[in-house]
This record gives C-alpha cells, structure tokens and sequence, in this order.
C-alpha cells in the first residue's frame, strides 16, 4: 500500500518543470536509410509456372508509397485466365516434379531460398517500409529475419514429418491457395509458402494489393533459388483475385490471413467443398497490468503492443486494462512515454511509428478516433508533427471508455489505445473475453501463480506474459473464436497443410 | 402357481422415452411427439420431438457446465470416463434389447455394446495423455520460455449418425467431453432408445449435469439451430448428407464455428486421439527468461 501510495503522488511543480519537450529540447539528426542500392522494376508481371508473365487482360495497378504518395512501380491485375493458368501450373507441379523429388532435396530448395532471402535482407527490409510504410527499424530487424527464419525452420521439417503427426503417415493435401494481408508482407508470405512446401504442397499465393513488391521479390528470390516451376505462383490483384483462388475447384486448401469479415465470406464460400482451410483472423487483445508489475516494463510493453507497425497487428494490445490502484501512475508514464515516440519517414533509423499503410485505412483509424470522440472518451494524442505528404496518424490513447463503446469492442488495425480498469481478477477476465475475438493477451504481474492462473482463463491464441507482439516460427499462432481456425508456426503449423 | 400367472398376466410397464438436458429427463417444452415404429410397424415408444427451445436450453446448461468441467483435472475427468463404461456394462442387457428393439440381431446388438464400453476405456485413458501428446516446448531464438498446450474449445453441438444407436453417440461424444468440453448431442432419429439410456447411465457416473445433453428430433428441423446457434464453438457431424454438412459449414461462418465431419469409420477410426484434438484450441504462452 505505502509503494501504491508514493506512485499515485501528484507530480510537483518542479517535477513538471523538468519535463522534456521533445520539440525543442531533444531533436534526432535525420538518418535515412539509403534506397540507392535497392532493384525494382518499373512493372511487375504475375509469377506463373516460375516465369512472369503478362496477365491476361493488360490491367495493371499502382503500388504507392504511402509516406510519400508516390508511385513505386506497376503491379499487374489477375483476372479469371490468369488464377486458372496459375492453378494448373501449382497442380501440374504438384503432381510432377515436386512430388517426385526425395523430402530432403525438397528441404534443400527451401534452405536456398531462407539463405538468399538473408543475402538480400537489406534491400527486401527498404522495399518493405517503402512500399507499406512500416519503420525500418522493424522491417530490418523484425520481419525479414523472421521471413528467413520461416524458410529455414520450416525445411527442416520437410523430411521429418513422420515425427509431426505421431501414429499416422501424414501425407500432402495437393495445391494450396493462400492470401495473405498488407502489414507483413514478405513474413505473411514466409509464413504461408514454407509450411505448404515443407508438407509437400504447391502453392498459388495472393498477397495484399497496396504490398505486393517484396512478394514479387521473392518470387525472383525462388527463381533464383531453381525451384521447379508451378511450385510457387504468386498473382498479384485484389479481393477478385483472392475470391477467384477461393473458389477454383483445382485448389485443395485455403490459407487467409486478413479480416474476420472476410474470413467469414471464405468460410462460408467454401461450404460444402472439399477444401481444407485456416484462417487467421481480426482480433482486439486485453493487456492486463495489474498492480505488482513492474510498471516501467508494462509501459514499455503497452508501447510495443499498440505501436508495433503502426498499429496494423492483428494480435495488438489494443485495449489497455488497468488494476485501478495503479491507474494514475500508469497513465502518466504512458503518455510521458508516447511523447518521445519519433512519427515520421520511415525509412528513418529513429522512427518509431511510419505511415498509415493507405488512404483508405487512414480514413478508417480517422473515423473511429471522431467515434471515440462522440462516445465521450477522452483522448490523448503527443504534440508530434508529421510530414505534410502521406499517410499519418499520431499515437492516441482513449480512456473513460465503457465495455460496450465502440472503439472498445471493434478492431482499428491502427495506432489507437482505449484502457479500462478493474479491481479484481474475475472482473479483468470477464472484460477480457468479452469479445468476439481471442487472437492473443497480455499479462504484467511479478507473480507466477497469477500469470498462470489469468492466461489459463483467457479465451486466446497466444499470451504474453511480462512481455508483448513477440514472434517466433517455433512458436504457433493463431486464435480461439471469430479470431480463426487452425495454427500457423512451429510443429502445429504443420498440420493444416497435411492429411493423416 | 399364482407367480406363474402374474408373469403370464402382467401388464408390461412401458418406458417413457424423455430428454437429458441439464442433468434431468424433461419432456419437449414443444410437446410434440413421434411413434418409434420397430420393421413390423409395430409401435415400440413415444419419443420427444424436440424443438429449437430444448436445445437453446441445452446450450445454456451446456455453456454453464463447461468452466468447471474443463477445470477437473484430466486425472478426475479420465476417471468419470472409465465410470460411464463400468455403468454401461452393467446395464449391457438393456442396451442388446433396446438395439435388438430396433432391428439388430442378438450378436451385432452385443458387438455394439462391447465397443462402445471399450471406446469409453479407451478415451478415459486419453485423459490425461493427449496434453503430453500434442503440447510442445518451443526452442524460440530469443530468451523467452514459450510453450503451447491444447485447450478445450467450448460447446460442441453434436449431430449423431443415423446408423448405430449406441456406439453413433458414444464415439462422438467421448472424444469431445475428455477433452473438457461440454455437448449437445442430436440421437439417430430413427434409433433413438439408446441416445436416451445412456443419459441415465451418465446421469449415474458422476458426470456433471449439462456435460452432456441429449436431445431426440428430426435433423431436418434442428440441424440449422445446432449449427446457427451464436453460443456454440464446434460441431460436429456425423450424418452423411452432402446438403446437411454444406448448411452446416454455411451457418458456421457466423462466427467462424470449426466443424468436424465424422467419416464414419470402423471401430478403429472411432479409436483416434486426433478425433480429442479436434475439439482442442492450442493456447502458446510466451514469458521472458531474466532477474
């Protein structure tokens, strides 16, 4: 009670006084990282039967840098013709070379490719924050090293399957279509494309159409790495293309990473077909902080759980729950905290928070920050300028907020905080799993019996304990409830691709 | 002589065929009926035709039983499942008439009833083993202690297959309850005696009530509720309708249920942990490794 106490104080009048502002007391040197060393081709084809080729119809789209607005490159459209092509080319794969092949040189074509993806990891981490706008700082050290990592640890796997799924003799389920969202590219892609082809798969993969170039990147990477032709195709398009691959009858599985809403139009797409699918899925996850944390490493964890790229994290730690003795302690180093987060061009080493992926989810996060607003909650955004041209949000944090509010229960997919508090445990839990989601949560105690008793009561995927948005492809993930269906990562990431 | 008459004489006192939802044998709220006819036309019973209202009903029991059921621990829930066979072999006879009522001969009524008490055995053994099976301890490249381990998914809305009136719900339902789940099962329509028995037998084998709710009805006008239904995780069908499992999967994008088509098989395929992993949510949990 006294330690409560003494944190709870109001700050003094010189305690303020020594505040920093961090627009005039603390200014960063700008340090870009360079673009001069990256390859990109002013258009990109579709990636069919290890070649690209024109689509169909000559139909192309803008990819658009969204701290800047400007044009990267050209990225072709699919059509009907063009998924078709694709589809028999991954089936005639399937059933040739791929299927032919020993499991451990199959193992060995995936290594190629974890390796060149590292050899290139610099220029792929560029093209990542130019084309979705994410710092480099993550791009660099978050998702191309996973995306290796991906490849790496899942070839390992691809002669050793018999220990996977004990009791059984697991066997490939033929082609799988896979479509996957704008805020990991390239590791969405590593996530999807290694376990397919460790199992045996081939693939026809969609990624997201504001973020196709580190996809087509690595379809030269595959090239590259001599894969046999039609194991991996990569279409570039949008939710037509997707629906297409949904619903061709020459696909055996369906791999969607992306929003509840049409994860559900998938699932009901494919009723009554012989497809196999997974489905990672919306989500709005509790981070609970209760108040024998230690509460320098919450906020840092709070921090990391809403901001990470932006916001746009399917497991974020998006509403906030408070142990209310700890409330006004908390809150104040939260905000003090947000106040030195650098918003800005991301491809800047300093920058914390990049652009908003796209217009269209600027005016999203723009529409449930004036909800929150009417709703009545209050609201904390830093004085932080952002640039002029481009996409931006500042971080913000909601309190006074109720369980039924809106930016409570629906997912933002943005830089957008709402905090609740509670007294006991029961009453955390009850809020926490009061939602249709259960993609992930997040526990700050110093006590090991309440994190073991808490995490076993939330109805989620993945928990982090004293910790936040941490990823690893030993690791599975994926959610309970309207989060999805089905694992991605580690050993249980391999049993959607495979029949036993 | 006057036992002997009686015995002659006696009236037969029939069994009044009811629901188990809840741990109790109620009517259908509905009231409604249908005559059990045996091949011969012959009326063997009265059975509930049970209605959309039953089974919501069965669902909030079923949801409120599936906390505390799912935090037995799995060495007391291996326990309940080995006494729901030592109770069905008890009251074998029972079962071989009640199958023989509804058309088996004497020796596949018998075979039934020995499967499904050695199915019962076998899942009450899983109990505590699947955990062991099918958790991991993840080598993550950074320090951090992360583990993942299955967890039960909730409320299992169950449709039984039309073809054996024990061992189509005891294989069904035993996969889905050692796992810590709790049920709503839908009996064979056209052999529904035994769905209703083996409630009493669970009734008398210290499974909680609303673990397991059985309701008897014609799947044309429940199998959408079962499968609509906002409170249940999963279903599970083992009929083998193409529209039925298609209409199915449709309402289950509602809120993204998981379904889970039982292929039908021999006693073996009905023999198979990764029937429990089905019904099974993998939880990872990640901690930090420091001072």
């Amino acid at each position: 009670m006294e330690k409560t106490k003494t944190q709870n104080k109001e700050l003094t009048s010189e305690e303020q006084k020594a505040e920093i502002n961090f627009k005039t007391d603390w200014q960063y040197a700008a340090s870009p990282e360079s673009t001069d060393h990256i390859q990109l081709k002013k258009k990109y084809d579709l990636f069919i039967n290890g070649k690209f080729v024109a689509p169909a119809k000559p139909k192309y789209f803008d990819s658009i840098n969204p701290s800047t607005e400007e044009k990267i490159a050209e990225v072709a459209e699919a059509d009907e013709a063009d998924v078709n092509k694709a589809v028999k080319a991954a089936r005639d794969a399937y059933k040739g070379k791929w299927s032919k092949i020993s499991a451990s040189e199959r193992a060995k074509y995936m290594f190629r490719i974890a390796r060149i993806i590292q050899e290139k990891a610099r220029e792929l981490a560029v093209i990542e924050t130019m084309d979705g706008g994410k710092p480099i700082r993550e791009s660099r050290d978050i998702d191309i090293p996973l995306a290796a990592a991906h490849f790496f640890y899942y070839a390992g796997w691809a002669d050793k399957l018999n220990y996977a799924v004990p009791g059984k003799t697991p066997k490939p389920l033929g082609v799988a279509g896979q479509i996957i969202p704008w805020n990991f590219p390239l590791l969405m892609a590593a996530w999807k494309i290694a376990p397919a082809l460790a199992t045996g798969n081939t693939v026809v993969l969609k990624p997201a159409e504001t973020t196709s170039l580190t996809a087509l990147k690595l379809a030269e990477i595959i090239q590259e790495a001599d894969l046999p032709p039609g194991v991996v195709n990569i279409v570039t398009g949008a939710g037509k293309t997707g629906s297409l691959i949904v619903n061709h009858p020459g696909v055996d599985k369906i791999a969607f990473t992306g929003s509840t809403d049409i994860g559900k139009l998938i699932q009901k797409s494919l009723a009554g077909t012989h497809k196999k699918y997974t489905l990672e899925l919306g989500g709005k996850a509790a981070n609970i902080i209760f108040e024998d944390a230690s509460i320098d490493q919450a906020v840092e964890g709070i921090v990391n759980g809403i901001f990470f790229n932006q916001g746009h994290v399917c497991c974020a730690g998006s509403r906030l729950f408070v142990q209310e003795s700890v409330f006004e302690i908390v809150m104040r180093k939260l905000k003090d905290r947000i106040a030195t987060l650098v918003v800005g061009n991301p491809l800047d080493k300093n920058t914390d928070i990049g652009a908003i992926n796209s217009k269209a989810q600027l005016d999203k996060i723009s529409e449930y920050h004036s909800i929150g607003l009417k709703e009545g909650a209050e609201c904390y955004q830093p004085a932080c300028e952002v640039p002029s041209k481009g996409y931006w949000f500042r971080p913000t944090v909601f309190w006074n907020v109720s369980q039924a509010s809106r930016i409570v229960q629906e997912e933002i997919f943005g830089p957008v905080l709402t905090v609740q508090t509670f007294r006991t445990i029961q009453e955390v839990v009850e809020k926490a799993n009061n939602t249709p989601y259960g993609l992930s949560g997040g526990i700050w105690t110093d006590k090991g019996s309440k994190i073991f008793k808490v995490s076993g009561e939330l109805k989620a995927g993945v928990v982090w304990a004293n910790t936040f948005n941490k990823f690893d492809p030993t690791s599975p993930f994926g959610g309970y409830k309207e989060s999805g269906i089905g694992r991605e990562g580690g050993l249980h990431g391999l049993m959607p691709y495979l029949q036993y | 002589m006057a036992a002997e008459n009686t015995t002659k004489n006696r009236l037969e006192v029939l069994k009044t065929y009811k629901l188990y939802i809840g741990g109790e044998f109620p009517r259908t709220e509905s009231g409604r009926f249908y005559a059990l006819k045996n091949s011969k036309g012959v009326q063997i019973a009265n059975i509930c035709n049970g209605s959309r209202k039953d089974f919501r009903e069965a669902i909030v029991k079923a949801r409120a039983a599936f906390g505390k059921w799912s935090k037995r621990t799995a060495f007391n829930r291996g326990q309940i499942l080995y006494r729901i066979a030592e109770m069905l072999e008890a009251r074998k006879l029972q079962f071989v008439d009640e199958l023989i009522l509804q058309g088996s001969n004497k020796k596949d009524a018998e075979q039934e009833v020995n499967a499904s008490i050695d199915l019962l055995i076998y899942y009450s053994g899983w109990a505590d083993k699947y955990q062991q099976v099918f958790s991991s301890v993840n080598p993550v490249a950074s320090s951090y202690f992360n583990f993942s381990l299955p967890e039960p998914s909730g409320v299992v809305s169950i449709i039984a297959s039309e073809k054996n009136s024990l061992l189509g719900i005891v294989s069904m339902i035993a996969p889905v309850i050692v796992g810590g789940n709790a049920c709503v099962i839908l009996a064979s329509y056209s052999k529904p005696l035994c769905a209703i028995t083996f409630g009493e037998v669970l009734n008398s084998s210290d499974v909680p009530g609303g673990v397991v709710n059985i309701l008897t009805g014609t799947k044309k006008e429940l199998v959408s509720y079962f499968s609509n239904h906002m409170d249940v995780n999963s279903v599970f069908y083992g009929g083998d309708s193409k529209e039925e499992i298609k209409d199915i999967q449709v309402n289950a994008s509602l809120n993204v249920k998981r379904v889970v088509q039982n292929k039908n098989g021999g006693l073996n395929k009905m023999m198979d942990p990764y029937l429990i992993m089905n019904f099974q949510e993998t939880k990872t949990i990640w901690h930090p490794i420091g001072i």
